[in-house]
């Protein structure tokens, strides 16, 4: 410190940031997006609980879609390569994001995982989250569609007790319809309802990935909504550079 | 706990501010959470503390700003109640959500030493 003119003394600077904290994710998940426009890839992050279906759904999804559509997977758990090695034996490539003991995707593994799987080719690009109501919802992964998979053994509250996640879903899949008969205190109207109340465009697809039954909506939903980036593909080679 | 992810991308984006401005420490920090943002103002708080030790914000305060949702016809501006659906009762459009989201970065209040 100087006593002459005060150098080397030290002041309190309030710094405007008014940024989000997640900022350097948004960032990384901006660049997945742009590398799966550039490759005509439509990438899905589904979510949902543990036991909600979601790899059940996957692998009726390759069985139904067969031979028409280039599927590719990415699964992240916590620990094992159960549900990859079980998407691998449906026909579909898939990685594995072991997170330990972080309880969702974010941006930055994704990226990492791609750099193992060639997108050549592929049409659908699922992301499997970890079994989670909660956390996966507020992370930004580059994906063009956020699904959402409830099951109907889960009761017909869930979207109310998590708003943040089905507030965040683009449409939700409800898993296991075929149990309908056997669970009368639940409904498909109850589970309506409460969406209603916590997703502004409530979009709810029933199906049972074993039966097959409403599978047949999904795959519509999916190669309906697919052109939006088969297109961006197509904008980026009409105009390289 | 994406608490702790979200307390460790904040006290990064602290340690750059500072960094860039060449503050010696760090005395207090100010965020905002949505009540519809996913993050529990608790937990972060308890992720901050656990965290903060030998970073920059170590003997900085954190400030939680709460946020409540507020969803709104974007129409006609009209207000949707607690525990409604999410659509205009007047004109059934799709309810937008005006606040209640935010995961930010308000302000940082730094040491900067004179040159």
């Amino acid at each position: 410190m100087c006593d002459t003119c005060g150098c080397g003394d030290t002041e309190l600077v309030p710094v405007e940031v008014h940024d989000r904290i997640l900022a350097d994710n948004d960032h990384r998940a901006l660049h997945n997006r742009e590398h799966f426009d550039r490759s005509g890839v439509f990438a899905i992050n589904l979510m949902g609980s543990p036991g909600s279906g979601k790899t059940a759904l996957l692998e009726a999804t390759a069985r139904a879609f067969g031979d028409r559509y280039q599927l590719a997977a990415v699964s992240g758990d916590l620990a094992t390569d159960n549900d990859a090695t079980r998407l691998r034996a449906a026909g579909i490539p898939s990685g594995t994001i072991t997170t330990g003991s972080a309880c969702h995707l974010d941006a930055r593994m994704i990226h990492n995982a791609l750099h193992d799987l060639p997108m050549k080719d592929v049409d659908f690009f699922f992301i499997e989250n970890v079994g989670n109501l909660v956390c996966p919802a507020i992370y930004d992964l580059g994906q063009h569609l956020n699904v959402v998979a409830l099951s109907v053994t889960e009761g017909d509250d869930k979207p109310l007790k998590y708003p943040v996640m089905f507030r965040r879903a683009d449409l939700v899949v409800l898993t296991k319809t075929d149990l309908l008969p056997v669970l009368p205190e639940v409904s498909v109207l109850g589970i309506s309802e409460a969406l209603a109340k916590v997703m502004p465009r409530p979009r709810l697809l029933p199906l049972s990935s074993r039966s097959g039954e409403g599978l047949e909506a999904w795959l519509s939903e999916l190669t309906r909504q697919r052109p939006k980036s088969v297109a961006a593909a197509d904008l980026q080679g009409a105009n390289p550079g | 706990m994406h608490e702790y992810s979200i307390v460790g991308a904040l006290i990064e984006r602290v340690r750059a501010e500072a960094a860039e401005r060449g503050a010696s420490s760090v005395s207090r920090v100010w965020v905002s959470i949505g009540e519809l943002a996913g993050v529990d103002p608790e937990l972060l708080v308890t992720a901050y503390e656990t965290f903060r030790e030998h970073t920059i914000c170590e003997k900085a305060e954190l400030s939680v700003n709460h946020v409540s949702a507020r969803w709104q016809c974007p129409s006609c501006a009209r207000g949707i109640a607690d525990d409604a659906p999410l659509c205009c009762p007047d004109c059934s459009t799709p309810a937008r959500l005006m606040s209640g989201d935010e995961i930010l970065l308000e302000r940082i209040e730094m040491e900067v030493s004179h040159v």
